[in-house]
């Protein structure tokens, strides 16, 4: 009846766990019982967990990305407190089964669930406003997709309580991960979070690619097109390209464990080096996924900021698709080590360093923008050039790890680590909140307080370089990946560097915080308020509109002349429009998407636990759902012109509100 | 599966500007489907090119496999492709029940392939030579096994249609596109057999 689920699942011995679940416990509950309390769930569930309007879809990824940032850096900072301590005759305290798991889900959680929720919420937010639409092409399924990563973080955060979670990594290599070897739900967790939440970037992609090649304004061309939208288009392809071989990869290995097959398996013919070839054919291009918006942000920043057009536009996109294409070619780089031989080695390391070139082109194109604009020293701009330096660095050690012989003796080292961690948290990371920074006061009407995002900057920055140079040094001094104990006294105090490298981040993490506390207690400062809807003078349609944005986004769909049409129209004192209104076609909001979000968690939580009517059940309510969906013809509305007047009127109000207080 | 449920009310109402040709966006993105559809095949393809000699002990494809019911099979499926073909064309001249009668027939061709294939696989599963039996056979049914999963997800969506297009309402622009989107799944699955007949069963017993 329950398959493999009973009490002992529940790891009441486990001291840190109980304490944790006591803590998760008391906070969700308060906030459930807060939103109670003021009666918000009426107004929570027609306005928030039915919408289709992607910048709340984007708030709510954002949040969600937020929430794993702690729960994946939680499982970070116990790492590196283990390395700190499991020296010599102290075992460290935590046993090497809990140890693997939180390797295991600090990867996992902080790909899947905080990057790629993080970058899928700044995609939301900003793409249609650029491209002057209304919404995505199919806001149905952008709810759907939203609800899909948040099962899988469900998924992937129960495993804690009831449970466990696998214990071979984050890309769960067989065949460790295969029964014989891992017969617990650890990977069975891992299989369905991750292809849960697969199923619903692959439909961002899909969603997205089409939004941008078919709703665009009129006039804007491929090439008037704002660079975010660019890395944000490339991103959709790569998605598209590269998710369903995740797919089957993951289907594959579940195929082994769940029904006896040989694909990954050492005996009947199985070939281990098959999942590393096709995992990695997915996850080198899912680097780029995270990265490229961030290339998107801080061309978006350097240039508002230093109030300068980009430098090389054409450039930057050429170079952006360049990056696209090379990201299929280099995954071998991944395992030089399995042995396939000089020439392929040798072809896949030379690919390796050729990305690098139209990376130098980037970071080039932001250095000349910067040169001789004013620059405006604020937060996003901070983290812009902590991520040009740090980037750099990152992607030189990523040029020494490109050489086979030296990936040789580097291979599964720290090293390694400190060479993603560097190009992830110094790229990807850096980007992401630039871009919450700079975004923010769009997507609610206020900014965000500067002296704390500094503040956070710093702890950041400082924080990066404390925990991850000392790994590099370590991974020279032969200290490999994974361990939770060592005897080497050389390598002591340099994980005692570490330790505090992580604790400054953790300030750092606190500053954010703070940063959104202050913020948002302080909100209707002058100061702060956003009543024209273009803050920082940009460039790009989002700052055409007011902050936040009316469901519909553009009373008029604006025309396009070329690149930064608004910001050409504002040195020209062209602002207001004169086209006339008309009523605009909407979506209605809908629940199908939780519903189906609710019977896919059903779907996996049965099948993690072989309690197969479960999955059965939800396996029948997502297709009955979609075909209730799919029947159903009350999806749109039409906002009437007298709406639209008079949210414009009140548009006009701040605006002219705002010019009288300058 | 999900495209049905994703005829957005955008579609006509928001790209105006743009160049219409006769084709929404709805069909547009269940294309961009169907080409990461095409690279999980291919993934898979891939997989089963990795593994096909790996017999471990048990029998090859010159021995299980029996051409003449692959035969019939792909001739079902590529007869399938041409009567939704006459269904399309009878959507097109919007005559409601020919259309239904087109699909119906589709309908009972797609379900005898299933079923052949179903008798195939379980005939080797009773033989001892199921997918846990060697590498060969894990990617031969897992290859073989999507394909048909994918017609069987077709069949639903078929009859889902027929349902919600009986009764006296014309042909929607909305069921329009619902049916180019189906016609492409399944023109798409053709090729795709094509492909599993020629490198699976033809490659394996050659």
């Amino acid at each position: 009846m329950l398959g493999k689920l009973s009490l002992s699942a529940i790891p009441f011995d486990v001291p840190i766990l109980v304490g944790t679940f006591l803590a998760v416990a008391v906070i969700g509950l308060a906030v459930l019982g807060a939103v109670t309390y003021f009666g918000k769930w009426g107004y929570l569930w027609r306005e928030w967990l039915t919408t289709v309007d992607h910048k709340r879809l984007a708030v709510m990824y954002i949040i969600l990305a937020i929430v794993m940032l702690f729960r994946g850096f939680a499982d970070a900072i116990m790492m590196r407190t283990q390395l700190a301590l499991a020296y010599a005759g102290n075992p460290g305290y935590l046993p090497p089964h809990h140890y693997d798991q939180i390797f295991s889900a600090h990867g996992t959680i902080m790909i899947f669930f905080m990057a790629m929720a993080f970058m899928t919420g700044l995609l939301n937010l900003v793409v249609p406003l650029q491209i002057g639409a209304r919404d995505v092409a199919f806001p149905f399924l952008n709810s759907l997709s939203f609800y899909m990563t948040l099962v899988g973080a469900l998924l992937i955060n129960i495993s804690l309580f009831i449970g466990e979670f696998a214990q071979c990594g984050w890309l769960v290599y067989p065949p460790l991960s295969e029964m014989q070897f891992s017969p617990g739900v650890g990977v069975d967790y891992y299989i369905w979070a991750v292809q849960i939440s697969g199923v619903g970037t692959l439909l961002t992609g899909v969603n997205f690619f089409t939004t941008i090649v078919k709703m665009r304004a009129p006039g804007m061309g491929w090439m008037q097109m704002p660079v975010f939208t660019w890395t944000a288009f490339c991103t959709t392809v790569l998605i598209m390209a590269s998710f369903p071989v995740l797919t089957v990869t993951l289907a594959l290995l579940s195929l082994d464990r769940y029904l006896g097959m040989h694909f990954f398996t050492n005996d009947a013919g199985g070939n281990v080096m098959l999942y590393l070839s096709m995992i990695w054919t997915w996850g080198h291009p899912e680097v780029y996924i995270l990265v490229i918006p961030a290339f998107g942000v801080f061309s978006e920043v350097t240039s508002t900021f230093s109030r300068k057009p980009l430098f090389g536009y054409n450039t930057m996109v050429y170079a952006t698709c360049s990056i696209m294409v090379l990201s299929f070619v280099v995954w071998v780089h991944h395992f030089f080590t399995m042995g396939a031989g000089a020439n392929v080695n040798t072809f896949f390391g030379i690919m390796t360093m050729v990305i690098a070139v139209p990376t130098g082109v980037k970071i080039f194109n932001w250095l000349f923008t910067m040169y001789k604009g004013r620059v405006e020293f604020t937060a996003p701009m901070y983290w812009t050039i902590g991520f040009m330096i740090t980037f750099s660095i990152g992607g030189m050690t990523g040029v020494m790890l490109a050489m086979p012989a030296a990936d040789w003796i580097l291979h599964n080292s720290l090293f390694l680590i400190a060479h993603f961690h560097n190009v992830i948290i110094g790229g990807v990371y850096f980007g992401y909140i630039a871009g919450m920074g700079f975004w923010f006061p769009k997507a609610f009407g206020f900014k965000l307080n500067e002296a704390w995002g500094k503040r956070a900057f710093w702890c950041w920055f400082i924080g990066f370089y404390l925990a991850f140079v000392p790994l590099y040094i370590l991974g020279l001094e032969g200290m490999t990946r994974r361990m939770n104990h060592y005897n080497n006294p050389d390598w002591y105090p340099w994980m005692l560097v570490a330790e505090a490298g992580a604790i400054v981040i953790a300030l750092g993490i606190v500053c954010q915080l703070t940063q959104l506390y202050v913020s948002i207690r302080d909100r209707n400062l002058p100061e702060n308020l956003d009543l024209t809807g273009d803050p920082w003078g940009g460039r790009t349609l989002e700052w055409s509109i007011s902050s936040p944005p009316p469901a519909y986004n553009f009373a008029v769909i604006p025309d396009i002349h070329g690149l930064d049409t608004f910001h050409t129209e504002k040195q020209l004192g062209r602002r207001a429009h004169n086209k006339p209104l008309a009523p605009i076609h909407m979506p209605k909001n809908t629940a199908a998407g939780a519903i189906i979000g609710a019977f896919s968690f059903i779907l996996g939580f049965g099948a993690i636990w072989y309690i197969w009517w479960m999955a059965g059940l939800g396996l029948i309510g997502i297709a009955v759902t979609m075909i209730m969906r799919s029947a159903n013809r009350d999806v749109d509305y039409y906002v009437p012109v007298s709406e639209i007047e008079h949210n414009e009127e009140i548009y006009s109000r701040r605006i002219a509100a705002a010019q009288a207080a300058e | 599966m999900a495209h049905e449920a994703t005829m957005s009310p955008l579609a006509h109402a928001d790209d105006h500007g743009h160049d219409h040709h006769h084709e929404t966006p709805n069909v547009f993105g269940f294309w961009l489907y169907l080409m990461t559809d095409c690279i999980l095949f291919g993934s898979i393809f891939a997989a089963f090119a990795v593994l096909r000699n790996q017999f471990a002990g048990g029998p090859s494809g010159k021995e299980l496999f029996d051409l003449t019911n692959v035969g019939i099979e792909t001739a079902i499926l590529l007869f399938s492709s041409i009567t939704y073909g006459f269904a399309s064309i009878n959507a097109m001249a919007k005559n409601k029940t020919m259309v239904l009668v087109w699909l119906a027939i589709t309908f009972v061709l797609g379900l005898s392939f299933v079923g052949l294939e179903v008798s195939e696989f379980s005939h080797m599963i009773a033989e001892g030579n199921g997918p846990d039996r060697s590498a060969f056979l894990s990617a031969f049914f897992t290859l073989v096994g999507t394909h048909g999963l994918h017609v069987t997800c077709g069949l639903i969506w078929m009859a889902v249609l027929m349902v919600q297009m009986m009764g006296p309402q014309d042909l929607s622009q909305r069921m329009m596109d619902k049916l180019t989107c189906l016609s492409l799944f399944w023109h798409f699955l053709d090729i795709v057999w094509i492909c599993v007949f020629s490198f699976v069963y033809l490659a394996g017993v050659m």
